[in-house]
């Protein structure tokens, strides 16, 4: 086929070659990217069609980490079954998907939690918002080449680890939040440890950021790549920090207030456009960081207001929800999750439904590699941050 | 050394063949230890401890035992490759960068091949490796593979430029193209050094030659052709056992080459830095040319566990449009020094 380039990069016309008296012949690749690949983060299969180093189509190929999460949540034989199965959907930010399922399974039952189970809630979620973030910015350092981040952020993630690890007994997959309450109390030592992890966590954040964010090297991969003005991502669907990243203020934490986040202060960071346009990869990492310290700000107001209380008083023997359907939607790491619970009045849900925010946001992928090269599809896909157990489900 | 070999021997051939197998002592443990020291480096920069178990000391033997385990894994050849071509690329890659050991001065008495145009042949006898590249990239018959080919012949070609115009500066202020005469002239103490004279023209040709070398070796921020985020491993994406042990081994003997020559360019090759003070003897001349190889190697090392990669229209862009202008105002900066000086 002739070149087609000239709908991918106005200023390039293909090559004549003198005497013949026609453009260069050239045909595009296909080349399958994934599903087993470095930087893919997990089993995503990219369908580049490539023009030499330019991208002129990208085509996500999704499915490979399905689990029917939806399906098996209608033959649990309760509605406390679906937790575990609900971490492993976004399984770096296990705590937040479980948030957003208690809520809406304590709204179907119209339970109201003890104070205490909603301040530990509140500081586990951002906890969980730290290490999503810290896993997203260190593979993101991955995919543009930069290794010694990543084991930086591993590093610090460790820490968070140690204290959840400490209060529920996992690291990963929790089943932590109940509905209705937690499965454990916090010890003793919980909030002395977690204003110690605050205090050391700060000074990481600009190490982070003079060894990373500001890196020359980094801004040039990273800025004016892969742009998404703030409308076309509205359109898209996206949320969480890729809408953010496009300069719309919108996060759910503060527009449609859960749980007892208008309890707090904080800002919802959005992107500038400091170093390029506004909603290029550079912005989309830098709400990241900047969520960090927010959320590092959350728990610190959290874990000083922390009340005395029974973390299970609230549980319920028997859930048996009346025949209704409630929709909750809360802001996970990666965006709103929503959840949409249909009940029949009997013990197991009648459907499940959940509005995954990776599979969302990664639909704008093809909307932001058309024209760049291949090295900036693995830019963008690690700025969209997919965690492909919640993409598949 | 050839002279007292020749004395010893009395056969030409048996010398020759001698000379030529020095350097390989050398480059074989360098690479078992560099890829130890790496790890290492790597290790202590991020925060961890690298490899502790084997050998017992600190896992010095980590390297040769996965040598071992190189050597015994299956000889694997893809069914779609092109046979011919996939064997004899890590050999050709191989040769290229250790043909260059044959002109590198480790030590005032020892050099491999004294040819008076030393620096040329070095020049040209490493783009031999492009050609290995591309062959291995090719004959893989993986277009990931192909990518890594096509982007390190890119890039092995462009920043040849600018590292033969940056050489080319040292040369129009020494006068020759041999190696070993350049580290006489730079004998003495250490502002004797090239990389001090005509302050600061050679200072900046030794920093255009550091930085476009680091793309000729495809280390760290131009390490695009193996880019194994986007590439998964580039060029040797389909090579296993011995054959991806070859492409490794010539790899790290490629970084030692690059950095003996800015060596033997700048910093005063096997010269002492005090002068007369611990020199004169061929095993001090050997410790200060390892000494100051090994040391900008390591620096290649800091700058690969520290910096991001470019993306390859930045790297041309680099190469093009920074690197190789600038290399051109130093020669002419140079020349005109010389000129009004009228040496």
């Amino acid at each position: 086929m002739e070149v087609t380039l000239t709908d991918v990069e106005p200023g390039r016309r293909p090559a004549t070659i003198p005497g013949l008296g026609r453009p260069l012949r050239a045909e595009e690749m296909v080349i399958s990217m994934g599903p087993q690949h470095p930087s893919t983060h997990g089993v995503l299969r990219l369908e580049l069609v490539v023009d030499g180093e330019i991208v002129v189509d990208v085509i996500p190929h999704i499915g490979y980490l399905h689990r029917c999460f939806e399906k098996h949540c209608e033959h649990m034989t309760n509605y406390q079954q679906v937790i575990p199965y609900a971490d492993r959907m976004d399984y770096v930010a296990a705590m937040s998907n479980e948030f957003g399922y208690v809520i809406a399974m304590e709204k179907m039952l119209k339970i109201q939690v003890p104070e205490r189970v909603e301040y530990i809630r509140v500081i586990m979620a951002e906890f969980s918002r730290i290490i999503s973030h810290l896993i997203a910015i260190g593979t993101y350092g991955l995919d543009i080449g930069a290794f010694t981040p990543f084991l930086y952020c591993m590093r610090d993630r460790e820490h968070v680890l140690d204290i959840i690890e400490e209060t529920c007994g996992a690291r990963l997959l929790y089943n932590y939040m109940w509905i209705g309450g937690l499965s454990h109390d916090v010890k003793p030592s919980f909030q002395k440890q977690v204003r110690e992890f605050c205090t050391y966590f700060r000074p990481k954040i600009k190490e982070l950021n003079d060894l990373l964010s500001y890196n020359k090297i980094f801004i040039e991969r990273t800025a004016n790549v892969g742009v998404l003005p703030g409308d076309v991502a509205i359109n898209y669907g996206a949320s969480g920090p890729v809408l953010r990243g496009s300069g719309v203020n919108w996060d759910l934490r503060k527009n449609d207030p859960y749980s007892i986040y208008d309890r707090f202060t904080f800002e919802i960071p959005v992107g500038k456009g400091l170093k390029g346009k506004v909603g290029d990869c550079w912005d989309r990492y830098m709400v990241r960081v900047h969520e960090m310290e927010q959320s590092t700000n959350i728990i610190e107001q959290a874990v000083d207001q922390l009340p005395e209380g029974d973390v299970q008083s609230a549980i319920p023997k028997r859930i048996r929800p009346e025949a209704g359907e409630v929709y909750v939607r809360t802001e996970t790491p990666k965006g709103d999750l929503g959840y949409y619970i249909v009940s029949d009045g009997t013990a197991s849900p009648f459907r499940i439904k959940v509005r995954p925010p990776c599979f969302i946001n990664l639909s704008a992928l093809p909307a932001m590699c058309r024209g760049a090269m291949i090295a900036d599809v693995v830019a963008v896909l690690g700025s969209i941050d997919i965690v492909l157990g919640e993409v598949d489900r | 050394m050839k002279t007292f070999l020749l004395e010893l021997l009395k056969n030409e051939v048996l010398v020759y063949t001698l000379m030529a197998i020095v350097p390989l002592l050398w480059v074989i443990p360098f690479a078992l230890f560099a890829v130890w020291w790496e790890r290492k480096i790597s290790a202590h920069m991020q925060d961890r401890l690298g490899p502790m178990f084997t050998g017992g000391w600190h896992g010095w033997s980590q390297t040769i035992a996965d040598i071992m385990k190189l050597i015994q894994k299956e000889d694997i050849i893809p069914t779609a490759a092109d046979k011919k071509l996939f064997m004899l690329a890590p050999y050709v890659v191989f040769t290229g960068s250790y043909a260059a050991y044959a002109a590198i001065p480790f030590a005032a008495s020892y050099i491999g091949s004294e040819i008076n145009i030393g620096l040329f042949y070095i020049i040209s006898i490493s783009s031999l490796v492009v050609v290995g590249l591309l062959m291995a990239g090719w004959a893989s018959n993986n277009k990931w593979s192909l990518f890594g080919a096509l982007r390190s012949a890119a890039q092995i070609v462009s920043y040849e430029v600018p590292v033969a115009l940056s050489i080319l500066a040292v040369v129009m202020v020494v006068g020759t193209f041999d190696l070993q005469e350049i580290n006489h002239l730079q004998t003495g103490p250490i502002w004797n050094w090239l990389v001090f004279q005509k302050f600061p023209l050679l200072l900046f040709a030794c920093l255009i030659y550091i930085i476009a070398s680091l793309a000729e070796v495809n280390r760290t921020p131009f390490d695009l052709p193996e880019a194994e985020s986007e590439l998964v491993g580039g060029y040797h994406t389909e090579y296993g056992g011995m054959r991806f042990a070859l492409l490794f081994l010539s790899e790290y003997a490629n970084m030692f080459a690059v950095s003996a020559i800015a060596v033997s360019l700048f910093f005063g090759g096997w010269n002492s830095p005090f002068g007369d003070f611990l020199s004169g003897h061929w095993a001090l001349d050997l410790f200060w040319f390892l000494g100051k190889g090994m040391t900008l190697i390591f620096v290649q090392m800091w700058l690969r566990w520290t910096l991001p990669r470019l993306r390859v229209d930045q790297l041309m862009y680099v190469g093009w449009k920074v690197l190789v202008p600038f290399s051109f105002a130093i020669i002419l900066g140079i020349g005109v020094w010389v000129l009004a000086a009228g040496q």
